[in-house]
């Protein structure tokens, strides 16, 4: 699913339907040593963005970019200090037209 | 330097603007933030919204509101993946005014509603962030917000909170406890582009009507449920899921989304369907059990940020609910600003506005809703026993006699695990509940 192929195609394809003013900062990060640790990877699943992807390791790769500022991923993730969760600066992020 | 107002909203969704309107109508000086380009660019729900609220604030709001449709026909459906049993309510009356429901793209209604606001004399800054509180409770109390503009703090005798679900100032002030998933879900949908004549034969309305359909039994388990709205030249299609087991069942929104459009009952409604766009928000799902304190010393929470939507089931209600507590927040910061005590007793007249009209009053009659709405009864079992009751009681099996409703039920209630004794306390409490 998150691999190359036609389901990741057309995840993309959903993602440019939605308008997004990159911020140059992060607003959310993940710390990837808390995540080598965590037996749910609840957020890889639940994240409506598909943001978060797996690694070899163990860890987890995470791309702000393309973000809907929803809180799904700190909701559901019960590892203490994982996320730092906040929105991007004004002006900003996610803009939605058709909602 | 510190911009001095009387009163600093912090998010212009609908419960900010409409606190800022009374606010400004009444000669208060309000700054009220946006952190999107646009009131509204942030905002995405399902959605049907039911302005009657406005009567008072904005008179004959019907004629100059950015609606879509005007909703006539409401229709509840129980899906299995094979059966489908939906009660499908019409009325002409809600196609004329004063109406009841309209779907809108909140983007176009938020921006107009903050619009109000602004011609009241409200000054609205977007694309600003609030960052932080200015001040605490108890220290003096809080006496502005900070901002990410440069030099940006903003000073104000009251601040009102209304920046949605994950209410980050309601959170700094102490007055909403760590978030509980179990009391949000998840929404996540398509908007769907189909012409207009396509939109008006399928779903049998006329010109500007529009159709609301609510969908139980179609989130592959995860508990939730579905939902299509027409709107003019689109339609929209989503699902709403408990965030806990979504988590758990490592399904993906969108997957599900995608198997709800493939049943049979809903693929005909939306075949053809371009999607235009893709979007994804949290609802405060858990009401009555999960409402923070809603005052601070300083400061009122509004809307959603105080976990004021009601999602109760057949009912999904967030944009009256934020309009309405927003008006009382703005009429109780008038009598605190009036009479100077802004602390958080002075404040204590803003639950007994929200008590003495629907927004708490739904809130409590309503308060086991969500729990029995999310529970694996209401869930799955019933779903299943309904359609196959229904499917019983109309599958003539001559030469065998028909049997009666109460021996149908006792048959499909067993068959889909249900003991009679949890049926009747399941009605019971519905009863209590709805009744
Ligand atoms: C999937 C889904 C379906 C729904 N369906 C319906 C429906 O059909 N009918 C209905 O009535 N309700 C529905 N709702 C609920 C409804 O959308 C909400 O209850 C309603 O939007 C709450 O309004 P609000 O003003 O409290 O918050 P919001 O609409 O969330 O507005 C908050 C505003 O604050 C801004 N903001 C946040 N933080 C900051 C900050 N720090 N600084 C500056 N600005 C900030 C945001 O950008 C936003 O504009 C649905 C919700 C969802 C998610
Ligand atoms: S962000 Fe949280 S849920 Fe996701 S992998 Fe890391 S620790 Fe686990
Ligand atoms: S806020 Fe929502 S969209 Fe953004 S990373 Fe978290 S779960 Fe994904």
């Amino acid at each position: 699913m998150t691999g190359p192929g036609p389901m990741r195609e057309s995840f993309e394809d959903r993602m440019a339907t939605v308008e997004f003013r990159v911020a140059p900062t992060a607003h959310i990060t993940v710390d990837g040593d808390s995540c080598r640790g965590c037996s749910t990877k609840a957020c890889v699943t639940a994240c409506p963005a598909n943001l978060f992807v797996p690694t070899a390791d163990g860890g987890i790769l995470f791309n702000y970019e393309q973000c809907f500022e929803c809180g799904t991923c700190y909701l559901v993730c019960d590892t203490e200090g994982a996320i730092s969760w906040s929105y991007p600066e004004g002006g900003h992020g996610v803009v939605f037209l058709r909602s | 330097m510190a911009e001095e107002f009387d009163v600093v909203v912090v998010g212009a969704g609908p419960a900010g603007s409409a606190a800022a309107l009374v606010l400004a109508r009444a000669g208060k000086s309000v700054c009220l933030l946006e952190r999107g380009p646009f009131p509204g660019s942030k905002n995405m729900y399902g959605g049907v919204i039911y302005p009657r609220i406005l009567d008072g604030l904005i008179p004959n709001w019907w004629e100059e509101a950015p609606v879509q449709r005007w909703v006539t026909r409401r229709a509840t459906m129980v899906l299995t993946g094979t059966q489908s049993l939906t009660v499908d309510y019409r009325t002409e009356a809600w196609g004329r005014p004063p109406y009841n429901g309209a779907t809108a793209y909140r983007p176009d209604f938020d921006a107009w509603l903050a619009g109000k606001a602004v011609e009241a004399g409200a000054v609205l800054a977007c694309e600003t962030t609030a960052t932080g509180l200015l001040g605490a409770p108890g220290k003096g109390g809080i006496r502005g917000v900070r901002t990410d503009r440069p030099g940006g703090e903003i000073g104000a005798r009251l601040v009102i909170a209304c920046d949605g679900v994950n209410s980050l100032l309601a959170k700094e002030a102490g007055i909403y406890g760590k978030a509980d998933p179990h009391h949000f879900t998840l929404g996540a949908k398509e908007t769907l582009a189909l012409p207009a004549r396509v939109i008006e034969e399928r779903f049998g309305l006329a010109e500007h009507e529009g159709a609301d359909f609510e969908i139980v039994g179609c989130t592959e388990g995860v508990a939730g449920g579905g939902f299509l709205y027409t709107n003019r030249e689109t339609v929209s299609v989503g699902v709403v899921l408990h965030l806990p087991e979504l988590a758990a069942s490592k399904k993906r929104p969108e997957e599900i989304i995608a198997s709800m459009k493939a049943n049979p009952v809903i693929a005909p409604l939306v075949a053809g369907g371009e999607l235009v766009e893709y979007s994804a928000h949290l609802i405060p799902e858990g009401g009555w059990v999960m409402l923070p304190g809603l005052v601070a010393d300083g400061m009122l929470v509004a809307g959603d940020a105080a976990a004021l939507c009601l999602a109760a089931g057949i009912w999904l209600e967030g944009v009256n609910f934020a309009i309405g507590s927003g008006m009382a927040a703005g009429e109780t910061a008038l009598e605190a600003l009036d009479s100077g005590n802004v602390s958080a007793p002075g404040l204590a007249g803003y639950r007994k506005r929200l008590e003495g009209n629907f927004v708490l009053a739904d809130h409590r009659k309503l308060r086991r809703a969500p729990h029995l709405m999310l529970s694996d009864r209401v869930q799955h079992r019933y779903p299943q026993m309904i359609c196959n009751l229904t499917e019983a009681m109309f599958t003539v099996t001559n030469p065998e006699p028909k049997k009666g409703i109460l021996a149908h039920t006792r048959i499909e209630a067993r068959r889909a695990g249900v003991r009679l004794g949890q049926l009747a306390r399941d009605t019971a409490s519905a009863l209590r509940t709805y009744g």
